[in-house]
């Protein structure tokens, strides 16, 4: 059996609540949230706005303390292994005006923490840079990464805080809407991109998202939060009219279309919940990830 | 070289730059100002390089701004002037460090109408103290618009002293002060004290503020802390580079203000602020061609790689 501190055994979930409760300036957020998200898996945080989703987020970080229940990530208690997280948080852009690199800001992510100024010399430092060159180039973006990044476009941006969130081999990346900003064609590589990176590293991704859709083929299960409550299994279990209605406390539809996209109509918060003409059915899929 | 060498005789520059420059550092006040220009220069380009990515220029003009009524408080509790300056801009960066600001940590958008009060009060304070004082009309234009006249040996340690504590603390905190700016969220999930940072750069661009006041005057700072930086950031992103360029422009700009106001009536300020202002719209420009003539740059740069390959080869043989 491995060292349980260097690396607890693949049974052990990479993220488990226990009749976890969270409060937000004395709203209840959720409460008796059970889940397990087993290691390796890709899953998606869903649900309307204001729901919660980045408050379950922010749990697993560790920022935010639960106010009642129990929360493990590698059977440890949140907030302890700082390198093991990769995050990536809800943002808006950066505006044109930033005069920093994108490999100057996938740097941070390495030692960006770290007191003082870096010694431009010495094993560590090409040891770090080729890190960087080489997660750069998993995401994509080695042909714009010397250029100020206010100056790329929303989905090279995108790219380039996901190598970020990468750089130091997290077991566990989070997500925040890491679609939200994107136009459709862009959308629709980043999810390419996020799901080939959580089938090929064997990293456990939790992707926070609006539509489920772009990002459905390679889904291995989705927790879907709203009205303070939190149900989470397989997107075919989930996203179902049944399920969906008795989550919500009102009648909700899910509409399977003939390539499979589920489609959620009827929601108090229905506006955010379109399902666009986009994803990838032509080109290969990863249908074989989805049935768990 | 006669000793007694006054301000009157040296009416205005010879044929040779060589015997200008030295008959300039002949005289002990002007190798302090060159000495204090030095260390200024140096101090600014590296605090103002972080300050203008963090889009802080405001609070910057601020800090410097409050100088003023420091010293000039100083001057009238006859007490040295360099005292009231540190004063004046480490008070106020701490008042302006009080003031609650968005939970994103982005500096900038709601404190600038507490910094703009506070700003127009000091201006006000110092107008007073300088009245209480006495009218002294001479003293009040060296205050707000610079003077290089009277930076006396203890002056210079002192600016040595204080610009060294600053550069150290800057080396310091140099990568989390950058990761907290550029990206306060994840610098905030990685344990970095984004918070904590912020007031401590305030204190430190506090005490630059009142360094540079010394020198520009309250009123012309930016041309030190703002143009040389913004100058270089707008000629490259890369870091090193950049505090390398707005360093080299800093100290440019001080010494060639400081040898015209050698040989001129006007200002100092005003030639640190127009050497600066010259370069920014240098530097602005050669951002601007650069974007709209891409191609037109890289053909002409590969003619001129073509040809001294040419001209290398016909060396060569």
């Amino acid at each position: 059996m491995p060292d349980p501190l260097s690396s607890p055994p693949a049974s052990t979930p990479a993220v488990r609540f226990d009749g976890a409760a969270a409060r937000l300036g004395g709203r209840d957020i959720w409460s008796g949230v059970d889940l397990a998200v087993e290691q390796g898996t890709f899953v998606a945080v869903l649900g309307p706005n204001g729901s919660g989703k980045s408050t379950l987020i922010k749990a697993i970080l560790g920022i935010l303390p639960l106010s009642d229940g129990h929360l493990e990530v590698f059977g440890q208690p949140p907030g302890d292994g700082g390198g093991q997280i990769g995050y990536l948080p809800q943002r808006r852009n950066f505006d044109p005006g930033v005069r920093v690199r994108g490999v100057d800001v996938v740097r941070m992510g390495s030692d960006g923490d770290r007191w003082g100024i870096p010694l431009p010399w010495g094993k560590a430092r090409r040891a770090r840079d080729a890190r960087v060159d080489e997660v750069i180039e998993l995401v994509g973006a080695s042909s714009y990464a010397d250029r100020p990044i206010g100056e790329v476009s929303g989905g090279e941006q995108q790219r380039l805080l996901i190598a970020q969130a990468l750089i130091r081999s997290p077991r566990l990346l989070l997500l925040d809407e890491p679609l939200d900003s994107l136009d459709l064609p862009n959308q629709g590589a980043v999810a390419t991109l996020i799901a080939d990176i959580s089938q090929t590293s064997g990293i456990t991704v939790l992707i926070v998202a609006h539509d489920v859709n772009p990002i459905a083929s390679a889904l291995d299960g989705v927790i879907y939060v709203a009205q303070g409550k939190v149900v989470s299994g397989t997107p075919e279990d989930v996203i179902t009219t049944e399920t969906l209605s008795a989550l919500y406390g009102t009648p909700i539809e899910v509409l399977v279309t003939r390539d499979g996209r589920r489609v959620v109509v009827g929601q108090p918060d229905a506006a955010s919940h379109h399902a666009g003409a986009h994803g990838s059915s032509h080109e290969h899929s990863h249908d074989h990830g989805g049935h768990g | 070289m006669p000793a007694a060498l006054s301000l009157a005789t040296l009416a205005g520059p010879g044929p040779n730059p060589i015997d200008d420059l030295r008959q300039m550092l002949a005289l002990h006040f002007m190798v302090n100002a060159f000495r204090a220009g030095t260390i200024v220069a140096v101090l600014a380009a590296v605090v103002g390089w972080t300050m203008v990515l963090r889009r802080q220029s405001f609070v910057g003009h601020t800090l410097a701004v409050v100088s003023f009524p420091g010293a000039a408080a100083a001057i009238w509790l006859g007490v040295s002037a360099t005292a009231g300056y540190f004063a004046g801009s480490i008070a106020a960066a701490l008042i302006i460090a009080l003031v609650p600001r968005s939970p994103a940590g982005r500096p900038g958008s709601q404190e600038s109408a507490v910094i703009g009060t506070v700003q127009a009060f000091a201006l006000a304070c110092g107008a007073l103290f300088i009245s209480l004082y006495g009218g002294f009309l001479d003293g009040i234009t060296g205050l707000l618009f610079g003077s290089f006249l009277g930076v006396s040996d203890d002056q210079v340690v002192v600016l040595g002293v204080v610009a060294l504590v600053v550069l150290a603390a800057m080396g310091a905190l140099g990568r989390p002060l950058r990761f907290a700016t550029v990206d306060g969220d994840v610098a905030a999930a990685r344990g970095v004290p984004v918070r904590l940072l912020s007031v401590a750069f305030l204190v430190l661009l506090g005490c630059t503020a009142a360094e540079v006041s010394q020198i520009t005057g309250a009123l012309l700072v930016f041309a030190l802390l703002v143009m040389p930086a913004a100058a270089a950031q707008q000629l490259t992103a890369r870091p090193i580079l950049g505090l390398g360029l707005a360093m080299g422009f800093g100290l440019f700009v001080v010494w060639a203000a400081l040898s015209f106001a050698f040989y001129s009536p006007w200002p100092v300020g005003f030639f640190v602020t127009t050497f600066g202002f010259a370069l920014y719209l240098g530097a602005a420009g050669f951002r601007w061609a650069a974007a709209r003539w891409p191609r037109g740059i890289r053909e002409a740069d590969n003619r001129i790689r073509a040809r001294s390959d040419e001209l290398g080869a016909a060396v060569g043989a």
